[in-house]
């Protein structure tokens, strides 16, 4: 049997032949199925941190119009004037937009990996022990918060989806209005089940990819690893809580015009 | 005194060779005691069967006592059987009801084949271990006591690991086929003992990639923990994923200065 572990050169510094060209070290790393588990840790990490300030910064909602939309233009201005209007915040969309295209070329290449790993499945039925609903479905959440958040982007970021179903007396989507396209957004009843049932998709996710990242990054210590289960459950359930909470204040009529 | 089970139905899978398709075949066990192991059942099956004249039932096993890690077994879609912290040989019939159907399946992995039945190669966990699992030093005979200071907590997380037997039920019980507590608990037991330092970074980068050509990738579902007849903690996974960190950057650094 081929021991592919020579394909990769030696490993320490006292091997005899040294090899003429490394691979550059980020890349070596992610070629390795443990590596994708790190970049897809940290790339989650970054997206959970993501998803934790913008449910923050939607609470401005409760305040009123005023206030939501002049969050939204300060995000504009960040870093104004070291920067121009509107750099930085490119700057961090495109770390994010780096992070979930890493994310899901990790996730599809891990998967097509462990397919691999058991090309014959098991022919009687599986009696899992400790796999969750969560950590079972893993690939299933990804995907529906990942058309969600394209459909989040149509409707209140392009605009071409706000205007779906919506009487002409209520207007039309106007940039840089977060206010109003929300509150437009959230009174078609559908759009708000669609909203809620991908923010419970995004909390599942959440709850086991939280904990599962400091497995993966071997962040662990004997004094804080029962808190791991506690920060994933924690950090799912205030992301869920807020975000649900803003289609069904639309609808209550907490929020309106 | 004890009592007997009645009316089992087994349901075995039966494969001629490693290219053979395969399937699962009934037999009825009428009566067996409930201080049989589960091996012991298949004993006292398998005895018919070659009384009928008719070919047995191969599996793996050796020592019989939880120790050798060479039996198997995928019963009723658990590794080991229903019973936590057990190989399947210490299994016994008293875990099981009269009636029962019980479902017998070899383990199954890519870089397992299955050979006969339910014996299957597990050669590369092998490889992994010839990868890094071990010490090049030659360390005489059993040294005294304690020549070596030791903290107990370490040496204690040591044994842990070290209890590992390599039977293989992590890679069985994980949905991906992944062999990370195996290579961790293989890895763990050596890196985090003094003897081991010296080979410590170029052991878990070299266990680690083995691993890898064999097997799929960890998701922290925890099933393996609870199929491992050791009950070995996944903690080790986690202790394991940082050393690679810390040893790919490491052995970086010593490839760079030859």
């Amino acid at each position: 049997m081929a021991q592919a572990i020579q394909s990769r050169g030696p490993v320490t510094g006292t091997a005899a032949t040294p090899r003429k060209r490394r691979k550059f070290f980020l890349l070596d790393l992610y070629g390795t199925a443990v590596g994708k588990k790190y970049a897809m840790a940290i790339t989650g990490l970054m997206m959970v941190g993501f998803v934790v300030v913008h449910m923050i910064g939607n609470l401005k909602m409760y305040l009123g119009a005023e206030d939501l939309n002049h969050y939204g233009e300060f995000l504009r201005e960040l870093l104004v004037p070291i920067l121009p209007r509107t750099v930085f915040l490119w700057l961090l969309r495109l770390g994010l937009l780096a992070a979930v295209a890493i994310h899901i070329h990790a996730a599809l290449s891990l998967t097509r990996l462990n397919r691999k790993a058991r090309s014959v499945k098991y022919q009687s039925p599986r009696d899992y022990q400790v796999a969750t609903f969560a950590s079972r479905t893993m690939r299933w959440t990804g995907i529906i918060v990942f058309l969600f958040v394209i459909w989040h982007l149509a409707d209140l970021t392009w605009g071409f989806a706000n205007n779906v179903g919506v009487p002409a007396a209520d207007g039309e989507f106007v940039r840089g209005d977060a206010y109003g396209n929300v509150v437009r957004s959230f009174e078609r009843v559908p759009v708000s089940v669609l909203y809620i049932v991908a923010n419970i998709a995004l909390g599942t996710h959440l709850f086991h990819g939280v904990w599962s990242l400091f497995q993966s990054m071997g962040w662990n210590n004997p004094r804080f690893n029962k808190w791991r289960k506690n920060i994933a459950i924690g950090v799912a359930t205030i992301v869920v809580v807020g975000n649900v909470s803003f289609p069904i204040a639309v609808l209550a009529g907490i929020v309106g015009k | 005194m004890s009592n007997h089970l009645s009316n089992l139905t087994l349901k075995i899978w039966r494969q001629n060779g490693p290219a053979d398709a395969g399937r699962f075949e009934s037999y009825r066990i009428d009566s067996i005691s409930d201080e049989a192991s589960f091996l012991e059942m298949l004993d006292v099956l398998n005895e018919r069967l070659i009384g009928e004249g008719l070919e047995a039932i191969s599996f793996d096993h050796d020592c019989r006592e939880g120790i050798c890690g060479t039996c198997s077994l995928m019963i009723d879609g658990q590794a080991h059987g229903p019973q936590r912290g057990t190989a399947t040989c210490q299994l016994h019939m008293r875990k099981f009801k009269s009636g029962d159907t019980i479902v017998i399946e070899p383990w199954r992995a890519t870089a397992f084949p299955i050979l006969r039945d339910l014996m299957v190669d597990r050669a590369p966990l092998d490889r992994i271990v010839e990868a890094g699992g071990f010490i090049t030093a030659a360390t005489g005979g059993a040294p005294d006591a304690n020549i070596i200071p030791i903290p107990k907590p370490v040496a204690d997380a040591a044994m842990d690991a070290a209890e590992c037997i390599g039977c293989g039920a992590c890679v069985a019980a994980c949905p991906n086929g992944a062999a990370n507590l195996f290579t961790a608990a293989k890895v763990s037991h050596l890196n985090l003992l003094p003897q081991g330092q010296a080979e410590r970074w170029s052991r878990v980068e070299a266990m680690v990639e083995t691993m890898d050509d064999y097997f799929g990738s960890c998701t922290n579902h925890g099933e393996c923990e609870a199929a491992c007849p050791k009950s070995i903690s996944i903690d080790f996974i986690a202790m394991m994923h940082k050393d690679y960190r810390r040893a790919k950057v490491k052995n970086r650094k010593l490839l760079s200065q030859v």
